[in-house]
């Protein structure tokens, strides 16, 4: 009886004959997911479940900042008819406004870039778009996180 | 489409497509915000300049747009937080999402006058 026309059973065409014995053992199934002595612990940290729960910490504080915002950009006073040089530097003559504006750059940019890391993760599939896409989004995010930081800071009302 | 799934096709899927097209559409508006509002460190006249464009009638329908994004993606978003940490958020989620939905007309109505009205007062006199 050759082992090539037999059945996934293990059990013989005669019922009951094993096909394996001392001499012949059946082979060692490995169970699957089982850690090898090459990954002897997880390899990844903890960054997916990070990033997850900043999406939703970020999102709840966002909430508030930015329907702020468009209330007094859109919204109050005139909408945004009244939006200026001055409506910016009598804004952010008050530190209250620096602070917001600074938080909401920071954690708009940080949620949004996230978002699209997902977004790419998700659509392009060979490993080099991957990389170039997200080589930009990072660059591009750095980029507008210091350049909007350093516009809140170094603000002058009396540039002229 | 195989019938009586719970997710394909149904509110719980297309509140995901909504959510991610808004969510990249405020994200490269907030991009050319940035940079617009960095003008300020240019000069007051730049950004007043630039600012102009942000009063015009398309632009104001462009901006009617953004507040319709960001609303969305704010509203569906505390949704999806309730369905993650609320014990019954799973259950509900088709009604939050009712919820939302119902929430974003009314916001929506409401923010017809404030966003429209100085380009309807431009197009049609005041």
């Amino acid at each position: 009886m050759s082992t090539t026309e037999t059945t996934a059973s293990g059990i013989g065409p005669v019922e009951g004959a094993s096909l394996y014995s001392v001499d012949n053992p059946a082979p060692v199934i490995e169970p699957p997911r089982k850690r090898t002595k090459k990954t002897p612990k997880s390899t990844r940290g903890n960054f997916e479940l990070a990033a997850w729960l900043f999406m939703r910490l970020s999102g709840v504080v966002l909430v508030v900042l930015v329907i702020g915002h468009l209330l007094i950009q859109l919204v109050l006073d005139g909408g945004v008819s009244k939006i200026g040089f001055a409506f910016v530097a009598g804004r952010w003559a008050s530190p209250f406004w620096q602070v917001w504006d600074l938080l909401m750059l920071w954690l708009a940019m940080l949620h949004g870039a996230n978002g699209l890391r997902t977004v790419i993760n998700d659509y392009a599939e060979r490993p080099n778009t991957r990389l170039w896409l997200k080589g930009l989004l990072y660059t591009a995010t750095v980029f507008t996180i210091l350049l909007g930081t350093l516009v809140i800071f170094t603000f002058d009302p009396n540039i002229r | 489409m195989p019938a009586g799934t719970l997710y394909r096709g149904r509110e719980g899927m297309w509140s995901w497509v909504a959510h991610r097209v808004t969510g990249v559409l405020i994200f490269f508006f907030l991009f050319v915000h940035v940079l617009d509002t960095a003008l300020v460190r240019v000069s007051p006249e730049a950004y007043d300049t630039v600012v102009a464009t942000y009063k015009t009638p398309i632009v104001a329908l462009l901006e009617y747009g953004l507040v319709a994004a960001i609303l969305f993606h704010a509203l569906n978003g505390l949704r999806v937080i309730a369905v993650d940490f609320w014990v019954k958020g799973a259950r509900y989620q088709k009604q939050m999402l009712w919820t939302v939905v119902a929430l974003w007309v009314v916001l929506m109505i409401g923010a017809i006058y404030p966003v429209l009205g100085h380009a309807a007062r431009e197009l049609f006199g005041s």
